[in-house]
């Protein structure tokens, strides 16, 4: 419990200072602490714990139930292209804000999955995720997204690849949090 | 996200009828998981609220505008690295910049720093990689949304 504590000393702070803001702000009417509350804190609580929970039971079922071979064989070391495809589509087809895209990669990267494949997961998995596209071409139009998803691609498949190669060349490890 | 939820819910049924034991151990290790980030995330969202707070829309227009040239590349990436957003706060925000004048390649940097670069989730991202490979995948999205916002500016020109 000390060591839970202690490795999370900073987290705590924000959290009881922050707790104590929000009382006193309720308390005596402080409009700015409330608009804090109100407008932003809560939006972001809301999008969390709807997001969080169930992206980690679907982790844990997928750790449970998916063998490490099977992962290794499909977007491992050795998959080449068929490996950049299938993670891409992995990640298209979720949801969820970019800190909710870490532990699922570290469970990959657990199971086998090669080091450029997660980073191009990682860049895929916020980069066109189909649920949101909807919302980018209401707002912004076919034209731009198109655009912006074809000139994308070829960028962040690059990126994973340089982040791959960097990760296992300085013997990079994912850490369970 | 409704869809994620639903299958979740049927995935962990059809778990729990094919092997109980086991979806049981599943769901405890995912929510093992969920409570170990869990303080760092509250930290993140207490710190990011109070930022959003202090930054109006007025100012993010001054900074993005036509006005500001080559200048708004670089503004529109760096708040979108800064900022995190979700997408249906983002998108109507974005088509407002554009009806008041920000151009779709200025727009396009700030979309994609804004899904690519956190730079405020790198205290969540640096428990999973170790800080330096959090800071290069950061610094090398910056890079990659700059060179995609000045090639659709490039595009956008000529068609």
């Amino acid at each position: 419990m000390t060591e839970y504590l202690k490795k999370y000393r900073f987290d705590f702070s924000v959290i009881i200072a922050f707790s104590i803001f929000i009382i006193y702000s309720l308390f005596f009417q402080f409009n700015p602490g409330i608009d804090i509350l109100k407008n932003n804190f809560w939006e972001f609580l809301k999008e969390m714990l709807i997001a969080l929970p169930v992206m980690f039971i679907l982790i844990g079922l997928f750790d449970v139930w998916v063998s490490k071979e099977r992962v290794q064989r499909h977007i491992g070391d050795s998959s080449g292209v068929k490996g950049v495809l299938l993670v891409m589509l992995l990640a298209f087809v979720q949801a969820g804000p970019l800190y909710a895209a870490f532990p699922v990669v570290y469970i990959l990267k657990k199971k086998g999955a090669s080091s450029s494949n997660i980073f191009i997961y990682l860049s895929s998995f916020t980069m066109a995720k189909v649920p949101m596209l909807t919302f980018e071409i209401g707002f912004l139009g076919l034209e731009f997204s198109l655009l912006r998803l074809i000139l994308s691609i070829p960028v962040f498949i690059l990126i994973g690849l340089i982040m791959g190669r960097y990760f296992d060349k300085h013997k990079g490890a994912l850490n369970e949090v | 996200m409704i869809y994620i939820t639903i299958l979740t819910i049927l995935l962990t049924f059809v778990s729990f009828i094919f092997d109980r034991e086991k979806t049981w151990r599943g769901i405890k290790k995912g929510v093992k998981q969920f409570l170990n980030i869990l303080p760092t995330l509250l930290s993140v969202i207490i710190l990011i609220s109070i930022v959003l707070y202090f930054v109006s829309d007025e100012v993010l227009m001054e900074y993005f505008g036509r006005d500001a040239g080559i200048f708004a590349y670089f503004s529109a990436g760096i708040v979108g690295a800064v900022a995190i957003l979700p997408g249906f706060i983002a998108y109507p925000l974005a088509g407002i910049l554009v009806k008041s004048g920000v151009s779709l390649s200025v727009i396009a940097v700030f979309i994609t720093t804004l899904k690519m670069v956190g730079v405020l989730t790198i205290p969540i991202e640096k428990r999973y990689f170790g800080l330096k490979v959090a800071l290069m995948r950061n610094a090398l999205s910056f890079i990659g949304a700059l060179i995609v916002g000045i090639i659709m500016a490039l595009f956008l020109s000529y068609l």
